[in-house]
């Protein structure tokens, strides 16, 4: 296997385009990168530049117009599992919480017993018990994306994609649901592909930050985060951070300046 | 670990409010019943002694304790059993054709988007066309017996399963088909966990629809061309002038639909858990 790890993934020249009423629209423009085992990536860049698409894309939720995705183990697409975070939680108002942390388990086709055993430990785990046989009308906003985000490290995909989980929420409802994602993650070690607007949480959670820029959507850069986590807040690895949140801004400030004269 | 137990708190909290409103409402008699038993009684009252008192013609408008008396023995007497059955049994076969046949094409047409383009036009120019006026064609097909009266009303009940089992299933968020898809869901799953349960609520506000409008089309048809159900016994008491008689199955009648609506909206509210607060 590549590099001694299976469980990457590559990216090479992947381009999306979509028809519409006036013409063909180029979301992705030749994008090409790789992503190791274990790796936390950032993808960063801001709305409309294809973040979304390119996680679509490496779901198998849309198949790209050229270019291809090459998963280490060697499966293909279809075989290869992954799981989908998204924004507006996506959980199924008709399930419980278990039932819903549950969903993929039972699309692999794990027994009832088993599955509802195992996606209960996981509740245990960010403490939700109590909450297990509600619905998620009867929850938080916060709490239904915990749970979303618990659905998906339940399915135990070798390969998370998360689409800007934590938008919707307030600012400390955010900043308590990161560390707590990396607690999992520091737990049950996993490809994270991140996508984010916001350039702080980019540089907190990633090993690497890839900036997106827009029309057609393509990767300007690729920062390495020097620093391991966890951040320490007093050090002099604070200059160096946001040093390179600083030099994140730059690029994208350009991207924001431009959109903002253009008409879209 | 603060922010945890804070929103269990607070979700706690916004519990125990639901609770605390609902409680009253059923504990209690609200004043507004009392308003409506009055609405209720006092004409029956007035409507008793204006007939007694001979001040109205007791052949239009029998006195409510005649009524009441005529109703005992047309029940002892085991006619009006009868004729509820017939209707019971109509209305039921009819609907259960017609829904079952109207779930399972709406399924279909929300699904498929070519299908849904085919059909469409024909729903739209079939569905507006008033169900009771092709009684007699159905009847030249299918004879004047039982079979005709019941295909009109299971062609009635069809429509609104269809029409709400379609719209039922397009509502569902694609963000639910999505998941499904990227944990790899069979079409079988896609079926029984998402498309079902998403499109539950609206099958059975359909369903209650055609409930009524299949009680609606049973008794439109027996006042028609039967011998036997409710509406035939209607007609049957107007032509012999038993006015007591045409007030008992009208009485009769309404307390059906009242019944059958009020078992649908439990059957609802049992099947659609995740939907309690809100009005069905």
């Amino acid at each position: 296997m590549i590099g001694g790890s299976n469980l990457g993934l590559t990216c090479q020249h992947l381009c999306k385009t979509y028809p519409t009423r006036n013409g063909l629209i180029t979301a992705l423009d030749d994008i090409t990168f790789s992503v190791k085992e274990h790796e936390f990536v950032s993808i960063v860049g801001p709305s409309g530049c294809g973040k979304t698409t390119l996680l679509k894309l490496i779901a198998g939720l849309s198949k790209p117009t050229s270019g291809q995705i090459i998963f280490n183990s060697g499966l293909s697409r279809h075989q290869q599992r992954t799981a989908l975070v998204f924004q507006e939680h996506g959980l199924f108002p008709w399930m419980t919480v278990l039932d819903n942390v549950a969903f993929g388990l039972e699309m692999y086709g794990m027994p009832k017993r088993d599955r509802r055993d195992l996606a209960m430990t996981f509740i245990e785990k960010v403490g939700l018990v109590s909450f297990a046989n509600n619905y998620p009308h009867e929850l938080s906003v916060g709490m239904c994306q915990r749970v979303g985000i618990l659905r998906a490290f339940a399915a135990d995909p070798q390969i998370l994609l998360m689409d800007e989980p934590f938008g919707s929420l307030d600012a400390q409802t955010k900043q308590v649901l990161r560390q707590e994602l990396l607690r999992i993650w520091r737990e049950n070690k996993k490809l994270i592909l991140f996508v984010t607007h916001d350039i702080d949480e980019a540089v907190l959670l990633g090993d690497r930050v890839l900036v997106m820029s827009g029309h057609p959507g393509h990767i300007r850069e690729e920062i390495q985060i020097p620093i391991h986590r966890p951040h320490d807040p007093i050090s002099e690895q604070q200059l160096e951070l946001t040093e390179i949140k600083w030099h994140i801004w730059k690029i994208l400030e350009e991207e924001v300046l431009k959109s903002l004269q253009m008409p879209s | 670990m603060a922010y945890l137990e804070d929103t269990r708190r607070r979700s706690a909290e916004k519990l125990t409010n639901a609770q605390l409103k609902e409680t009253p409402d059923r504990s209690s008699i609200r004043p507004e019943w009392w308003g409506t038993a009055i609405i209720i009684i006092a004409p029956l009252v007035i409507w008793e002694v204006l007939a007694r008192s001979g001040k109205i013609s007791s052949l239009f408008f029998p006195a409510p304790s005649v009524i009441f008396l005529t109703s005992i023995q047309l029940i002892t007497s085991g006619k009006l059993s009868i004729h509820l059955g017939i209707t019971l049994w109509r209305v039921f076969i009819g609907f259960f054709l017609g829904g079952i046949s109207g779930l399972m094409l709406g399924l279909a047409m929300g699904w498929s988007r070519p299908l849904r383009m085919v059909i469409d036009p024909l729903i739209a120019a079939a569905h507006p066309v008033p169900k009771i006026a092709i009684l007699p064609l159905i009847m030249i097909f299918f004879g004047i017996g039982e079979s005709s009266k019941i295909v009109v009303i299971a062609v009635a009940t069809f429509f609104p399963m269809l029409i709400n089992t379609v719209t039922g299933v397009r509502q569902i968020n694609p963000i639910h088909f999505e998941v499904a898809e990227n944990y790899g869901a069979s079409l079988n799953k896609i079926l029984t966990r998402v498309i079902l349960p998403g499109s539950l609520p609206m099958v059975l506000t359909g369903a209650r629809l055609a409930l009524n409008i299949a009680l609606l089309l049973a008794i439109a048809v027996e006042l028609v061309s039967a011998q036997e159900g409710l509406g035939a016994m209607i007609w049957l008491a107007w032509q012999t002038l038993r006015t007591e008689e045409l007030y008992v199955s009208l009485f009769v009648t309404a307390a059906l639909g009242m019944i059958l609506n009020f078992l649908l909206q439990r059957i609802t509210l049992y099947l659609v858990p995740w939907q309690t607060e809100q009005k069905i």
